[in-house]
């Protein structure tokens, strides 16, 4: 009786250990699922071209000021917007330059993270082209000039009239690959 | 348990075991490791009140008087991370592990070896927790729930509180394998599963819940962990991460901790009422069930944490009505205790005002979550003291009073003695008084909008804050005097009659002599 109870016991033992290294193993399977469900819902999707889509209605009543900021984090660039701000008609097609100067001696794998604000600004913006596609690699002291393209829809909720979109460089270790490619 | 007989030593079966240091350490008898669970989790629960009071006093009058502020954050930090992981949930273990066996007829835990490794653990990862305070840095101050980047930035501090998490999580997981086992194979014949005592069968859940997310947090900790030394990206937006990544797992792991650390003292309300209300439990099946829809329901419910992290409407939404609907079982359960009491011949004794006091309590704390579950007011009281409140009425007066019940309800069964009824009185009316007046103020505060986790305030919070703090001082001093009640007891109490509860029905009380001898139905006793 007592020995019989023993085994009963070891294997429901081993089940439940088993259980608990599955369970270890969805909180890491949470991750692709969760990159998963944001593609496929279309939530934070920030580093993926948007498709032209021609003949937009521009709304010529409204004017809507973009600050441009630029960041690098952790690695010797210079980066700025070549022009602080433009000002345009919500629907209209927008060209706008950023520099990126390596100030050091070595190449540099980089990668630009975007941020903006107000923070659905996200719903609202059609990226064309943009340099945080992916990655650059700047070789010592590169300079390079490089277009951001987009389109703020006129479904942009009519009191908002100043947003920011603001880029951070980060470095990329060697050999990494841009982070959507 | 004959295997271990020993040969040389003149003792006889029941007390063989080494004397001194080295009994508690080698131990496998299910309750000296209760024993010593409870022991530690008071320890911890003082470590961790202390920590409350130095955030009391610095909140006593607006500006910086006695901690500076980053001090001050790893308090709160390490408040947060002792009550919920040295204290509170020690102690269910501890309850477990004394009563489950007793309760179900059952000689000790199904894996005893096991059982003395999962509570050894626990004193380590308190130490790294404790010493933390001491390394360059500091301990983590990122909050308990250690959101990055304040948690992939930290310095040493947040490595010890990291590998204690991982310690913490496996003490856990081999407790609850072991209470799984114990409750599922080895139970007295006739002790069928809805026969079992309720806090037998919340503890079943509860350990269920805990093999469930416990793995998760330990994955959550090692992401942390690599990307913070091994150069892995999962919550750094620079290499492709996502912050808000770690606050969903996260709280895939910590809505149903918070049912963890409350689904046990359901049981322990459950044995309570009934015993001084002299009546059977009313609606013990609706009961259990209850029990296991609110163990379902927490595990979809973890975004209402993180309704400002930015969601869409309809996950809000989701997470809003899912949450209102743990209400639902929640409800029949403090109907069902308010019904064992309805016409009962109830006595007052000191674990029945603690489980009176507990539904009191826990049902406001049950309704402010019910508040706060709803988006829109959530957002507004997001991270204020509204959510301090909210969740102390159901840590606090909730888990804490119920582990108070059990601890009175039980300790005649563990000592053999009685503890002072009078001072027992005293414990619960001056924790009743000073717990209300240290958190029913925090709601109005949480109101007005006064955040969480910072060491200064603007000056029209300061009235309110003075009343917390020296209802939170009361309320420190008057644990004090519950160690003192229960040292009186053990030391000094008057023997206990074998039944000191005539209303009691479960069989630690009905087949085993008070105080309980060490091994316990080692015939198993059949339940009709």
């Amino acid at each position: 009786m007592a020995n019989s109870n023993a085994i009963v016991n070891i294997t429901m033992r081993k089940k439940l250990l088993i259980f608990t290294l599955m369970m270890f193993a969805f909180g890491y399977a949470l991750v692709p699922i969760y990159e998963k469900f944001c593609e496929v819902t279309g939530i934070n999707n920030l580093l993926q071209p948007d498709v032209l889509v021609e003949e937009n209605w521009v709304d010529t009543d409204r004017w809507v000021t973009v600050e441009l900021d630029a960041n690098s984090r952790g690695l010797p660039w210079q980066f700025k917007p070549l022009q602080r701000s433009v000002r345009i008609n919500p629907g209209e097609p927008v060209d706008v330059m950023y520099e990126i100067i390596n100030n050091s001696d070595r190449e540099i794998n980089g990668q630009a993270i975007p941020s903006y604000s107000p923070t659905y600004l996200d719903k609202h913006l059609k990226k064309f082209e943009c340099f945080c596609f992916t990655k650059q690699v700047l070789k010592p002291y590169e300079t390079r000039q490089m277009p951001v393209q987009f389109v703020i829809e006129p479904s942009l909720p009519t009191n908002i009239h100043t947003v920011t979109i603001s880029y951070t460089f980060f470095e990329l270790p060697d050999g990494k690959k841009a982070i959507r490619e | 348990m004959a295997a271990v007989h020993g040969d040389a030593h003149g003792h006889g079966h029941d007390d063989h075991h080494p004397t001194g240091i080295m009994r508690w350490i080698t131990t496998t008898n299910h309750k000296d490791i209760g024993s010593m669970y409870l022991w530690f989790s008071l320890a911890m629960f003082f470590v961790g009140g202390t920590l409350a009071m130095g955030i009391r006093a610095e909140l006593y009058q607006p500006g910086i008087q006695i901690l500076e502020p980053e001090l001050f954050n790893q308090f709160t930090t390490l408040h947060g991370l002792i009550m919920v992981f040295g204290a509170i949930m020690p102690a269910f273990v501890g309850f477990a592990n004394w009563q489950i066996p007793m309760m179900i007829g059952a000689p000790d835990m199904a894996f005893a070896r096991m059982n003395n490794w999962s509570f050894w653990l626990l004193p380590v990862a308190a130490s790294l927790l404790v010493v933390s305070f001491f390394v360059p840095g500091g301990a983590a101050a990122g909050g308990w729930t250690f959101y990055p980047p304040l948690s992939t930035q930290g310095g040493l501090g947040v490595d010890m509180m990291i590998f204690a998490v991982h310690i913490l999580g496996a003490s856990s997981i081999m407790g609850s394998i072991n209470i799984i086992t114990t409750i599922l194979n080895m139970r007295a014949p006739g002790m069928t599963l809805m026969k079992m005592p309720l806090f037998v069968w919340t503890w079943l859940i509860t350990a269920y819940l805990l093999v469930l997310v416990m793995p998760v947090l330990a994955g959550v900790v090692t992401m942390l962990l690599t990307d913070r030394h091994f150069g892995t990206s999962f919550f750094n937006a620079a290499g492709g991460g996502d912050p808000v990544l770690f606050q969903h797992i996260f709280w895939f792991f910590g809505h149903p901790e918070v049912y963890i650390m409350i689904l046990p003292s359901f049981g322990i309300v459950s044995e309570v009422i009934p015993t001084f209300s002299r009546k059977p439990l009313f609606g013990y099946s609706s009961m259990v069930y209850a029990t296991a829809s609110i163990a379902i329901l927490s595990c979809v419910v973890w975004a209402h944490h993180m309704f400002t992290a930015g969601m869409p409407v309809v996950g809000q939404l989701f997470f809003m009505y899912a949450t209102m609907l743990i209400a639902v079982p929640t409800g029949v359960k403090v109907f069902n205790w308010t019904a064992t009491m309805w016409r009962g011949s109830m006595t007052f004794e000191t674990p029945m005002l603690f489980a009176i006091g507990f539904i009191f309590l826990f049902v406001i704390g049950g309704f402010s979550g019910v508040i706060c579950a709803i988006v829109p007011i959530d957002i507004q009281v997001q991270d204020t003291y509204y959510v301090i409140a909210h969740f102390h009425y159901v840590l606090v007066s909730g888990s804490l009073f119920a582990l108070f019940a059990g601890a009175y309800y039980w300790l005649p069964k563990w000592t053999g003695n009685m503890y002072n009824e009078t001072l027992g009185k005293w414990h619960f009316w001056l924790s009743m008084f000073f717990f209300n007046l240290t958190f029913f103020v925090q709601h109005f505060l949480g109101l007005a909008g006064m955040p969480r986790r910072i060491p200064d305030y603007a000056l029209q919070f300061a009235d309110f804050n003075k009343i917390s703090s020296l209802g939170a001082f009361g309320f420190g001093l008057t644990q004090v005097l519950f160690v003192y009640i229960v040292i009186n007891c053990i030391r000094s109490g008057e023997k206990s009659p074998e039944k000191p509860w005539d209303g009691a029905t479960t069989l630690e009380w009905t087949h085993l002599p008070t105080p309980a001898p060490y091994h316990s139905f080692e015939t198993p006793p059949v339940v009709k």
